[in-house]
């Protein structure tokens, strides 16, 4: 078990994950494969979840008890109260099934080739090969997986800015800034708003972190190649060199992302450099 | 006014209140009694399946199978002939039943452990916290779900895993609430009385520092059910011919053109966690007047 352990560990320096059970090929070659769809992925679901979910936490808090008040919160708990996996198979029955106005799963259109590789990130390799079509296929593949993944990060997120807005609308600071004789709109977003970001910052950090890792159910609906849906074939077919290859780069991504956060609170927020 | 007020006391809430107290008092209590009405209603129709329902979860009807929703099937049938809404009802005790399981006794544990950790200090508070810190850098489904491939297929198994994620916040709150506590003087008292440290954490500590440790295992509760349906979902969970809403939603999954077979279960589930939501949502309002008035 020890010795198992350090056999483990020397491989690590190396930059050797071991063999995949399931693939016969080495775990960090997997890897590099599937995440940059999971990559490309998340990042566009936390964009959709950060352009919806700040402004309309925001309104929320400034208009309290008005109608879109009350739009906010039901979108947000019905955003963190339903399942993804079910979420996921809505969508792909409603606008692929129904309407017919989405495509079905997968990246690409089935009999369309991938790109040339550069950054294994679609949109921007069509882009760059000035595929256009193919560019087009790629984002309307996207949409409806990252609007799946965008609705629980979109709840926590709107939840997290109104509540942070209406915190920091009760201090001195925003009195005197009204005092003062500013535009309420300057008020808002250039008083309440910087200093209600901090903690909207620490848990869209932790959210994006939860989307690169916690693909798995909606990439799983959508046969994703991601990270996600190995995890899932690794953990269904006990590929373990595989399972402790993806938790190990789990961690590290946990690691990292939380480091940028500490950052930011330097450049944010002045006080805590000192 | 006077007919209604004669009723006994247990109509008392339909006796008419002036219009702003009723409209505080829905304001308050709205959702939380709308949120403790629909989790009491799944209780109800989980227990009493059997009664009102008259197919068994399990009788397979090939004739009639993927019947979209009809008279004699109000939920429709599945790929089998199941009647969905049976098998939904059904479902609900599994769901239900794990989701309580999974949090009551993490939190039980969690709450122990950091509870022991606070009030020990030292070396004992060094191992469980860091303990707690390996398990909370991992993503809990990721986590549970290679405990639960590990162990193999089945509800105990599965509920195993999700354990093994689960107790590590209830530590995290539990140590922090002991902390504040543990400064207090009935516990200086309490020490000086003679109690044992054991006595003083179960009897005194922990009923003071409750509140919070409620609310976090009312929200959490519809964490659970979600995610024990996540692996059920990803084939897990339950075996196959036990109805479970995750594997419900799994079996109609390719199923586009039959969405009910598919839609239903995961509608149950999101019924049933925004129940838990809003009255989470409620007992912190009641604990914390503070964040009421937010």
């Amino acid at each position: 078990m020890w010795e198992r352990y350090f056999v483990f560990l020397k491989g690590l320096v190396h930059g050797d994950l071991g063999i995949s059970i399931a693939s016969q090929r080495p775990v960090l070659d997997d890897i590099e494969q599937f995440a940059p769809a999971t990559l490309e992925l998340a990042s566009v679901g936390f964009l959709l979840a950060l352009v919806v979910g700040i402004p309309l936490g925001i309104i929320a808090a400034v208009r309290r008890d008005s109608w879109i008040d009350h739009l906010a919160r039901l979108v947000s708990l019905v955003g963190v109260s339903s399942p993804t996996f079910w979420l996921a198979f809505i969508m792909l029955a409603l606008f692929y099934g129904g309407l017919q106005v989405a495509p079905g799963p997968g990246r690409l259109d089935p009999i369309a080739f991938p790109p040339p590789t550069v950054t294994g990130l679609y949109l921007v390799d069509t882009a760059l090969a000035g595929d256009w079509a193919a560019f087009r296929d790629a984002l309307a593949h996207l949409i409806l997986p990252s609007l799946v993944l965008a609705a629980a990060t979109l709840g926590l997120l709107t939840r997290t800015t109104r509540a942070s807005m209406l915190e920091s609308m009760q201090q001195d600071y925003v009195r005197m800034a009204r005092a003062k004789g500013l535009s309420e709109w300057r008020v808002i977003l250039g008083h309440v708003l910087p200093n209600a970001l901090i903690p909207v910052v620490t848990l869209g950090g932790l959210a994006y972190a939860n989307l690169l890792t916690g693909a798995v159910m909606t990439e799983t609906v959508f046969s994703w190649p991601g990270l996600g849906r190995y995890t899932f074939t690794s953990a269904a077919a006990l590929d373990f060199p595989a399972i402790m290859g993806i938790t190990l780069i789990v961690a590290v991504t946990y690691l990292v992302i939380n480091l940028l956060i500490d950052i930011s609170y330097a450049l944010m927020d002045p006080r805590v450099v000192r | 006014m006077t007919a209604t007020a004669a009723r006994p006391a247990l109509a008392a809430a339909s006796v008419p209140l002036p219009a702003s107290r009723r409209r505080r008092w829905l304001r308050r209590y709205g959702l939380a009694s709308l949120g403790a009405a629909i989790i009491l209603a799944w209780i109800l129709v989980a227990l009493l399946a059997p009664l009102i329902l008259p197919y068994l979860p399990d009788t397979v009807e090939v004739t009639k199978r993927l019947q979209p929703p009809e008279a004699a099937h109000w939920l429709g049938t599945d790929a089998l002939g199941r009647d969905d809404l049976t098998r939904l009802l059904y479902g609900a005790r599994i769901s239900l039943s794990t989701g309580f399981i999974v949090v009551v006794v993490g939190a039980v544990f969690g709450t122990l452990l950091g509870g022991i950790a606070a009030y020990a200090r030292g070396a004992v508070e060094e191992l469980i916290m860091r303990a707690t810190d390996l398990v909370l850098c991992f993503p809990p489904i990721i986590l549970a779900l290679a405990i639960a491939a590990a162990l193999g297929i089945g509800t105990t198994n599965t509920i195993i895993a999700m354990l093994v994620v689960w107790w590590p916040k209830f530590a995290r709150l539990a140590r922090s609430l002991v902390l504040v506590q543990r400064s207090h003087e009935y516990v200086e008292a309490a020490t000086v009385v003679g109690l044992t440290p054991a006595r003083i954490l179960l009897r005194h500590i922990i009923p003071n520092a409750i509140g919070p440790l409620v609310v976090l295992v009312t929200l959490d509760v519809g964490n659970a059910i979600i995610t024990f349906a996540g692996l059920s979902f990803l084939g897990l969970g339950v075996v196959p011919p036990t109805p479970e809403w995750g594997s419900m939603v799994a079996e109609g999954r390719e199923l586009v053109e039959q969405w009910w077979v598919a839609a239903f279960p995961g509608l149950a589930i999101l019924t049933v966690v925004l129940g838990f939501n809003f009255l989470g949502d409620g007992i912190r309002d009641w604990l914390d007047p503070k964040a009421r008035r937010r």
